[in-house]
């Protein structure tokens, strides 16, 4: 072996070591800074740690693309919904009336909010696209409250990280980070297109978040959650949909 | 660090000893491939398989292509595909639904795009520091004319010795993969992504839409896909242990590899 590539490898050995040190370092900094998603293990967590971190980083206040009216797409595609449970029936033949937000965890009001109490806390409209991650999309008007403007008036704690939302379908449950939820765009929907929310759209209460794919939109939302870490919830991963297999930051 | 992380290095580390040799190996003859090269060949080979595969299967739970903003089943397709999806929210003529193949596609989609991505960037910065794109790839100097394209078509060798340089349609094949369709692909992915969009409208808008990205996006990887079936096949044709061996270690099959041409 020559000299020159002893000396070769040498370089290449600290550069290495260089290199696994500021990986470490990085790690430290994307913990402290919020860059990694509750589903950062296994062998896609890499890849999603990357996505998640850069769009963070680049984008963070970033508004989704607003259409004009004459955009609004004729016949929007009602995705399939399980069949209402009895309950269900019973308020949608009361008019809703006794549908009840709960909102919870790390607020110093813990809240529970008819829709007449939501939508007395602010009315919002945009013209924004659902993006189904299977490819196919529709654009409609959104009409809702703000989501921040619920959790400024249930006063939620410094430390939150992040909002969890239920679904009167237990099995739906989502949450999101608090880019996301203080988003001006990220809406508890309550109405489409000048009407009332239709049920198969997700009415009364749907969570619409514009900047990820439509399986965060989360419908009839019954139930708010303020937490500092997605440990405590199911299998910690962060959503119901890591835990079927599915991607929880869904922004790309 | 997680397991993956550790195992996605160890198959690094692998190459490590490999490129090692080459620097230290008297210099005969230069390599034919560069450990730059060699490295990032296979890195992109097994992201672009993955990335093509994946992207497959995400195609089956919607297999219809539109062109503009937006479009689903309510909307008349651009053209699509007879074949089972495996979703039942679209109509396919069939009775039956595939098993559901997104989730795990998604998530390697998109950790390979990131694979290609970081591997192309070093090795279009490295590509033109080190002249590779302009000494091996940009079309010598007598050799761009019509010419030379008709005559590499036919055959013809014109180097003394062949094996070691690409000829000019080789040479157009390459430059078009790596600097048109490399960039156009990531492009109307990036397109596709709702956050990325909202950051940089314009990648999306000036395609169209969202529905002529995904049908661009559509395109331009079935172009890639053809590239690599007639790579492969041409490397098949040349003499495919002695040009993969070439690929690996850098070194030329020699002369048993010179006969099987």
């Amino acid at each position: 072996m020559s000299p020159i590539s002893r000396r070769k490898l040498i370089t290449g050995g600290a550069v290495t070591m260089a290199g696994v040190a500021g990986l470490g370092a990085a790690d430290r900094i994307a913990r402290r800074w919020g860059l990694i998603p509750p589903d950062s293990g296994g062998i896609y967590g890499p890849g999603e740690t990357l996505t998640y971190a850069v769009q963070r980083l680049i984008g963070k206040h970033a508004l989704a693309r607003e259409f004009p009216r004459g955009m609004i797409s004729k016949m929007p595609f009602m995705n399939e919904v399980a069949p209402p449970s009895n309950a269900f029936k019973k308020m949608q033949a009361a008019g809703f009336e006794d549908w009840r937000l709960v909102v919870d965890g790390m607020v110093d009001h813990p809240l529970a909010l008819s829709l007449a109490d939501v939508r007395a806390l602010g009315r919002r409209s945009q013209i924004t696209e659902v993006m189904c991650e299977e490819g196919w999309s529709y654009i409609a008007e959104w009409i809702g409250t703000p989501l921040h403007l619920v959790l400024q008036e249930a006063g939620i704690q410094p430390q939150v990280r992040y909002i969890v939302y239920r679904s009167i379908q237990s099995e739906w449950w989502e949450s999101i980070d608090m880019a996301d939820a203080l988003h001006p765009q990220t809406y508890l929907t309550w109405g489409m297109n000048d009407g009332d929310l239709p049920v198969g759209f997700g009415g009364p209460l749907r969570m619409r978040v514009p900047r990820q794919l439509g399986y965060k939109s989360v419908k009839y939302i019954t139930h708010l959650t303020a937490t500092d870490s997605m440990k405590k919830f199911g299998k910690g991963l962060g959503s119901a949909s890591p835990e079927a297999g599915y991607a929880w930051y869904a922004g790309i | 660090m997680e397991p993956s992380a550790a195992g996605e290095l160890c198959a690094f580390c692998a190459m490590l000893p490999g490129m090692a040799t080459a620097i230290s190996q008297p210099r005969v003859a230069a390599p034919r491939h560069t450990a730059l090269v060699r490295v990032t060949h296979w890195l992109t080979a097994v992201a672009f398989v993955a990335l093509a595969i994946t992207g497959y299967l995400i195609v089956l739970s919607h297999p219809r292509f539109y062109w503009g903003e937006t479009g689903n089943v309510n909307v008349k397709p651009l053209f699509s595909f007879h074949v089972p999806s495996s979703r039942d929210t679209v109509p396919t003529g069939y009775n039956y639904v595939l098993p559901d193949e997104n989730g795990w596609s998604r998530y390697l989609h998109f950790e390979a795009a990131w694979l290609l991505v970081l591997t192309g960037l070093v090795y279009g910065i490295a590509g033109f520091r080190t002249g590779h794109f302009r000494k091996e790839l940009w079309p010598a100097r007598g050799e761009r004319s019509w010419a030379a394209y008709w005559r590499a078509l036919r055959g013809v060798r014109t180097g003394d010795d062949g094996s070691q340089s690409y000829n000019v349609v080789q040479r157009t094949v390459y430059l078009s993969v790596i600097f048109v369709l490399f960039p156009a692909v990531i492009w109307t992915g990036l397109a596709l992504s709702p956050d990325f969009n909202a950051a940089f409208p314009f990648f999306v808008d000036v395609l169209g839409g969202r529905q002529s990205a995904r049908t661009l996006h559509f395109f331009v990887s079935d172009l890639l896909v053809v590239f690599l079936v007639v790579h492969v096949t041409m490397v098949a044709l040349a003499g495919f242990w002695s040009r993969t061996k070439a690929m690996i270690t850098g070194r030329a099959g020699g002369a048993q590899g010179r006969e099987k041409e």
